[in-house]
């Protein structure tokens, strides 16, 4: 292989290229971007930036020693097209990109709120988006917040600490229960109310209102909430529409790999939020949008890539954390509606405590609010699940 | 110099935290590997997380909210995410107590043995 194109330009295209060169590839290597800026890291778009204790500066992922990795960056330019079999890119202004390998990491974008654009109603996901949220944030107001998820709460928390008066709507009636069940949500979803901040849960949106710019958020059964912003944390695509016709097996979840990011065509792997990937800890298929699959898959899809082993041998149990209204959240391994949970420290009253999920009595997943040391402790004593028989339909 | 404390209070394989403020500008960790004390800056370079609170493992402390490994001697990042060092110090045991001497830049310190 003489070149080799990494599509997508932020965590998971970073981390490819950096894991190119790491196992030795000397070829070219060029890194399309869609976003006109090098890769910077989004966690504190919800939080330290978003509140203004952090700039731009502070976001770069790429340092002085990535100068000496020889990377061609083309950014500010969205793939469009792959050719049959991998071999040449083509760029939404036609620019045509021929390689002997590609690395798919397009990631993922902000799933919108359905309808019609108006003025004031935003999804955080780039830089952009979070200076606009910031500049709506500063002018006060009253905040609406749709989701109750990780971004929902992230960004509800820092709006309040901003001293802005917020309302989180979520359709769900018990948020985070599909990823925590149901004691250690409750124990989340409380967080919201400690803080003077309005939940509302169990009650859908059906619309925004406002005369150019939104002026209230309208709900299932009529009730209406006063809006000066919005923000929809409800989700993400993955952004894959681009691979139309390229043969790469896809769908609606993501690009489909295994463990170690090979696709259906030899030359194309993936990595990163626009993968729907065998995960051999889990034993099942799925979409990890976190941040430590960003950082991780890609050094295996590399390797992959240019014909070394790539499968570590030891399962590493997917992660994830947040922070929110002073507390940091953190999860590692895989939970099923049927594991039993037990609380191995502290307890749920004082807000520090760990929580353990088990499964046919081995410690299959873990949960931590304000523990991350014994979390540390207890992460290390995880279980691989039993692969269960999974199947791509 | 920082006053930590006796040595006892720090047990093997533990780490303690000295709050900013008390002769630090930044809160800093000290570490006991098999007897030897190390002491380095105690947020992580990459993001706000206390190192002391960190897993331990030889002469490396791993990040407890993204696991980027320091080199507790050189104060050196293992690989991402963190890219930048922390600050290693100097630590002093004399009379029966240990304490930090704060380096001013990010060289590595020599490092004293507790007995």
């Amino acid at each position: 292989m003489r070149t080799i194109a990494v599509i997508g330009g932020s965590l998971a295209g970073i981390s490819a290229a950096r894991a190119l060169r790491e196992h030795g590839f000397d070829g070219r290597v060029v890194v399309v971007g869609a976003e006109d800026r090098l890769p910077y890291d989004r966690p504190p778009l919800s939080k330290e930036f978003l509140a203004g204790k952090a700039g731009v500066d502070d976001l770069a992922l790429t340092t002085d020693a990535d100068a000496g990795l020889d990377l061609d960056w083309v950014l500010g330019e969205a793939a469009a097209g792959l050719a049959p079999r991998g071999r040449s890119v083509v760029l939404a202004s036609g620019r045509e990109i021929v390689a002997d390998g590609v690395v798919l990491a397009t990631g993922a974008r902000a799933r919108p709120f359905p309808g019609d654009r108006i003025s004031g109603v935003h999804t955080l996901r780039s830089l952009d988006d979070a200076v606009a949220l910031r500049e709506d944030l500063l002018a006060g107001g009253r905040l609406v917040v749709i989701g109750a998820g990780f971004i929902g709460a992230e960004v509800a928390s820092t709006a309040r600490d901003l001293g802005v008066e917020v309302t989180v709507i979520e359709s769900d009636p018990l948020p985070l229960g599909g990823v925590l069940g149901p004691e250690l949500a409750a124990v989340c979803t409380a967080l919201h109310e400690d803080n003077g901040v309005r939940l509302i849960t169990g009650t859908a949106v059906t619309g925004l209102a406002g005369a150019g710019r939104v002026r209230e958020v309208r709900l299932a059964g009529g009730r209406t909430v006063a809006a000066d912003a919005v923000v929809a944390g409800i989700g993400a695509i993955p952004n894959i529409e681009w691979l139309a016709g390229s043969g790469v097996d896809h769908d609606h979840r993501g690009v489909w790999t295994d463990a170690g990011g090979a696709t259906n065509i030899p030359q194309v792997v993936a990595a990163g939020d626009c993968t729907f990937s065998y995960c051999p800890y889990s034993g099942i298929e799925l979409r990890q949008e976190h941040w430590t699959n960003a950082l991780q898959q890609p050094a295996a899809a590399a390797a992959t890539l240019l014909g070394k082993s790539a499968i570590p041998a030891r399962p590493t149990a997917p992660y994830f954390w947040s922070d929110q209204y002073g507390a940091r959240l953190q999860f590692a391994g895989h939970r099923r509606p049927d594991d039993d949970v037990e609380i191995v420290e502290g307890g749920l009253d004082s807000r520090r405590f760990v929580a353990g999920y088990r499964r046919g009595g081995e410690l299959v997943a873990v949960f931590a609010m304000n523990q991350p040391k014994l979390f540390g402790k207890w992460r290390r004593q995880l279980v691989a699940p039993a692969p269960a028989a999974a199947r791509l339909s | 110099m920082i006053l930590v404390g006796r040595p006892e209070d720090i047990p093997l394989g533990e780490a303690v935290r000295v709050e900013a403020g008390f002769g630090s500008k930044v809160p800093i960790a000290v570490f006991n590997v098999d007897g030897e004390l190390y002491a380095i800056d105690d947020t992580c370079t990459h993001q706000d997380a206390s190192l002391a609170d960190g897993w331990l493992e030889g002469c490396s402390v791993e990040c407890p909210l993204h696991a980027s490994c320091f080199d507790l001697r050189t104060g050196m990042p293992s690989g991402p995410p963190a890219r930048t060092p922390v600050r290693t110090h100097e630590v002093v045991v004399a009379d029966g107590l240990v304490y930090v001497r704060v380096t001013e830049s990010v060289e590595a310190a020599s490092v004293e043995t507790a007995a």
